[in-house]
């Protein structure tokens, strides 16, 4: 029947279609170029940018595709009808689309290929042949990720016939917060995809030079403020929407994306001295390897199920093994290269152990390790389980107790570092120059000490600030060093900081971003104040000297959920500082309850309200209040990062790029040549 | 400084950070590491005094009593059952005949005194560990499986 053919045939085929084709671009794309630039075809070579322009294409047309069926709510497609409904405001329609498993999927790929997009179209000082051999590796990704989502995973599948409605989204996802929370984090995990396909190319080209580092640190650059951005988002989304107060639970899923962070941290930093020196170079095609792999493993953690999560959304193992397959034949065939043309990577200029490298070097190792006890920490219940020692969980207290304890000489050597010189530092001199940083320091863990009444309790809670202090000092004095503040007139300087490389300017924004989040997490975590308590109407609670009054509780219904909202008077000392209306919603679509914190925030502090259920006779609420002590110093801080992260991307070096290759170059020459500061 | 001069420093340093870090890992797993019981493993399972565990299974149903912000409930997994009592606010998900993951101690009386009670961002979510423990117990209800995903019938 003709009639009934057309309209069974929607977009969705198409994008179906689309990502079918895409399939077979990505396959010629991963060989093609490759082959031409081992042959030096040009012609094959040439391939690369326009296959990586066909791959966006159909990619992102299968992404719109998906997006206009959710937009228009075309229920015959399964994946819309699971996860969307007609009440839904647009903008969860559209976020719907990556809020499950199909759609995120499609997004990741479609990132992807944006990446391989953005290569061939910038600069093109890159030489052919890395360029090609770059995008044939990132295509190969592309080819895993394109058969495991048309094998396992079809976004498009149909239903016939069409169901009337859909399901609708799961409500806690119905929230600006995690509506960008994905995107942020897939352009974190993937865009480390570069770096990892730079890194491949250059093992198979058999080298890694200054130039080579310049190329590859903006695209990590990228990813590493993308993905800080979605952690940041994820961990707010979770502070203020999930009602416990708490922003980061060390939850295997939270662990997935922090641990691409630590290493990617450890990358951006291992690169420079690349760039600059032309020395680490095997350590850093390692470390951009293994960024790659802990994205890998962090959607294999999250999309598998293999871990218990408090974040976990209902899972299928077949596709968790088909992730832990892409990552053991990519990661692993990456490593397998990497034992076989590293060692030919000559080594370059040699430093003394007290140097800016060493210092970077430094930061190398606390992150690894810091990384790689957050994955035995996160894989130890499964590892447990595998092995018959009984089911465990590990829980926030083995983090803290590891992560924190690493985490303070990274801290005390992040003022130290920027302060040595390359090559061969003087770290009296460095720590001389630090001494108002120290000082400062120390009187600020005394003085916090003592105002919380001196207890021994507080001693390595007041130390934490006292670090937050050293480092925040220590970063804008380094600043201040490099601009002559106060040692030459004020014009002189303000010149001195405009001609400052851009990058300079990022890192003292970032590490002073840092600081703010030493205090934010020492400040949150030691002296949160917390009541739970039943509470009348009229009864006031106070919590760290702030009064919670609950005034009145009704019950209001809205498009697609009725809820219940309590007022509560906030006050200081008799004042009134704000009404909190703290709500527990139940949706509609599907059925199920939400709490939805009120937050009042002092810029300095937050006081944080929910409301729970009723008691019997309905004349008093379960409350839960608290103190938050400098929570928002973390959003600064997450925001520094990020604008850290820009900032040092619009560094002319990036914009301009990197000289032109010397193709004659010696692997000798290189080493002598000078550094630039 | 020569160059094997400086890779013996650095993977001295190391060397350092790792054994560091391996000391660490061993202190904090011998302190936080939590197990996972049903409340059959309650029954054959001989409990240290005082230990901190996790308890998971079903709410069984009809048996949350609430009292002010004291919640009473009973942690089945159909072949036994554990009662439990919470004080606080229940995650948004927590109902009867759901899956449950809660952490705490054992009292002399035999209730589970729990100090957390885990939420779930999933209505049809349910822990692995307590689903395996229903598997084992031969007791998984059928509504708690998930449905396959609808089968491809377009044209």
């Amino acid at each position: 029947m003709p009639g009934d053919l057309m309209a069974a045939f929607s977009i969705a085929e198409l994008g179906h279609f689309a990502l079918v084709l895409a399939l077979f671009v990505a396959i010629a794309q991963s060989v093609v170029p490759l082959v031409g630039a081992h042959r030096g075809d040009a012609a094959m070579m040439g391939m690369a940018r326009p296959g990586a322009v066909a791959l966006a294409l159909l990619v992102g047309f299968a992404f719109c595709a998906l997006m206009y069926s959710f937009v228009v709510s075309d229920f015959s497609v399964s994946n819309v009808f699971e996860n969307s409904h007609t009440d839904k405001p647009m903008l969860y329609k559209i976020s719907g689309v990556w809020g499950n498993h199909e759609g995120s999927l499609l997004l990741w790929i479609t990132t992807l290929v944006v990446f391989g997009l953005a290569v061939a179209l910038s600069s093109s000082n890159i030489p052919p042949q890395l360029r090609a051999r770059a995008l044939s590796v990132q295509a190969m990704i592309t080819v895993g990720f394109l058969l495991f989502i048309l094998l396992t995973s079809n976004p498009f599948e149909r239903i016939d016939p069409a169901p009337f409605n859909g399901r609708g989204l799961n409500p806690l996802l119905q929230d600006p917060g995690l509506a960008f929370h994905p995107p942020m984090l897939y352009l974190g995990y993937v865009g480390f995809s570069m770096a990892f396909s730079f890194a491949v190319a250059a093992l198979i080209e058999g080298r890694v030079d200054a130039a080579w580092a310049r190329w590859v640190r903006p695209w990590t650059l990228v990813a590493w403020t993308f993905l800080t951005a979605g952690i940041a988002l994820g961990s707010w989304w979770a502070y203020y929407e999930l009602g416990w107060g708490g922003w980061w639970y060390w939850d295997p899923v939270e662990n997935a994306s922090f641990m691409p962070w630590l290493i990617g941290t450890a990358l951006l930093h291992s690169a420079i001295v690349v760039e600059k020196r032309d020395s680490l170079k095997s350590w850093t095609i390692l470390l951009a390897i293994l960024t790659f792999g802990m994205s890998l493993l962090g959607t294999f953690l999250v999309r598998s199920g293999v871990i218990t999560s408090v974040h976990a959304f209902a899972s299928d193992p077949t596709r968790g093994l088909f992730i832990l397959m892409l990552l053991v034949v990519s990661v692993g065939g990456a490593l397998v290269l990497y034992a076989w043309r590293a060692p030919q990577l000559k080594g370059g200029g040699l430093f003394a152990p007290v140097s800016r490298e060493g210092a970077l070097l430094l930061n190398n190792l606390l992150m690894s390790t810091a990384a790689a006890t957050v994955l035995l920490g996160t894989l130890y219940p499964l590892i447990a389980d595998t092995l018959n020692l009984g089911k465990v969980s590990v829980g926030p207290p083995f983090f803290d107790g590891v992560f924190v304890p690493l985490m303070v000489p990274a801290i005390i050597a992040m003022a130290v570092g920027p302060m040595l010189a390359w090559k061969r530092g003087d770290l009296r001199g460095a720590l001389g120059r630090l001494w108002m940083a120290a000082g400062l320091g120390v009187a600020g863990m005394v003085t916090v000490w003592l105002m919380r009444g001196g207890a021994v309790g507080d001693i390595l809670a007041s130390f934490g600030i006292g670090l937050a202090i050293w480092l925040f000092v220590g970063t804008i004095m380094e600043f201040g060093d490099r601009i002559k503040l106060f040692r030459a007139p004020l014009s002189e300087s303000g010149r001195r900081a405009r001609n400052l490389p851009r990058a300079a300017w990022g890192m003292t924004i970032a590490h002073a971003g840092i600081a703010l989040i030493v205090a934010g997490v020492t400040a949150s975590s030691a002296w949160k104040g917390e009541a739970v308590q039943t509470q009348a109407f009229g009864e006031t609670v106070t919590v760290n000297g702030w009064d919670f009054t609950l005034l009145s509780a009704e019950t209001f219904e809205q498009e697609n959920y009725t809820g219940v909202r309590g007022t509560f008077r906030l006050s200081r000392d008799g004042e009134e500082v704000a009404l909190l209306t703290p709500e527990k919603r139940t949706y509609n679509q599907p059925p199920m309850p939400t709490t939805e914190a009120a937050i009042h925030t002092t810029g300095l502090h937050d006081l944080y309200a929910v409301i729970g259920d009723p008691t019997a006779d309905g004349t008093a609420f379960v409350t839960r209040l608290y103190f938050e002590p400098l929570v928002p110093f973390l959003w600064y801080g997450a925001g520094m990062l990020c604008l850290g992260g820009l900032v040092s991307l619009s560094d002319r070096r990036h914009r301009v790029g990197a000289p032109v290759r010397r193709r004659e170059a010696k692997a000798g020459a290189t080493a002598a040549k000078p550094a630039k500061a | 400084m020569t160059r094997k001069k400086r890779r013996l420093t650095l993977i001295g340093l190391g060397m350092l950070l790792l054994s560091a870090a391996t000391a660490l890992v061993l202190t904090a797993f011998q302190d936080n590491l939590v197990f996972f019981y049903s409340p059959s493993d309650l029954q054959t399972k001989p409990l240290a005094a005082d230990q901190r565990f996790r308890l998971g299974g079903m709410v069984e149903d009809g048996s949350v009593v609430r009292d002010g912000q004291t919640i009473r409930f009973t942690v089945t997994d159909y072949a036994a059952t554990t009662p439990v009592v919470f004080s606080g606010i229940l995650p948004d998900l927590f109902r009867e005949g759901q899956g449950v993951v809660t952490e705490g101690r054992l009292n002399s009386e035999g209730v589970f005194q729990a100090t957390e009670v885990l939420a779930k961002h999933d209505e049809n979510y349910m822990p692995p560990e307590v689903s395996d423990a229903l598997e084992r117990t031969g007791k998984m209800p059928n509504t708690m499986r998930m449905p396959e995903s609808t089968s491809n019938t377009g044209s």
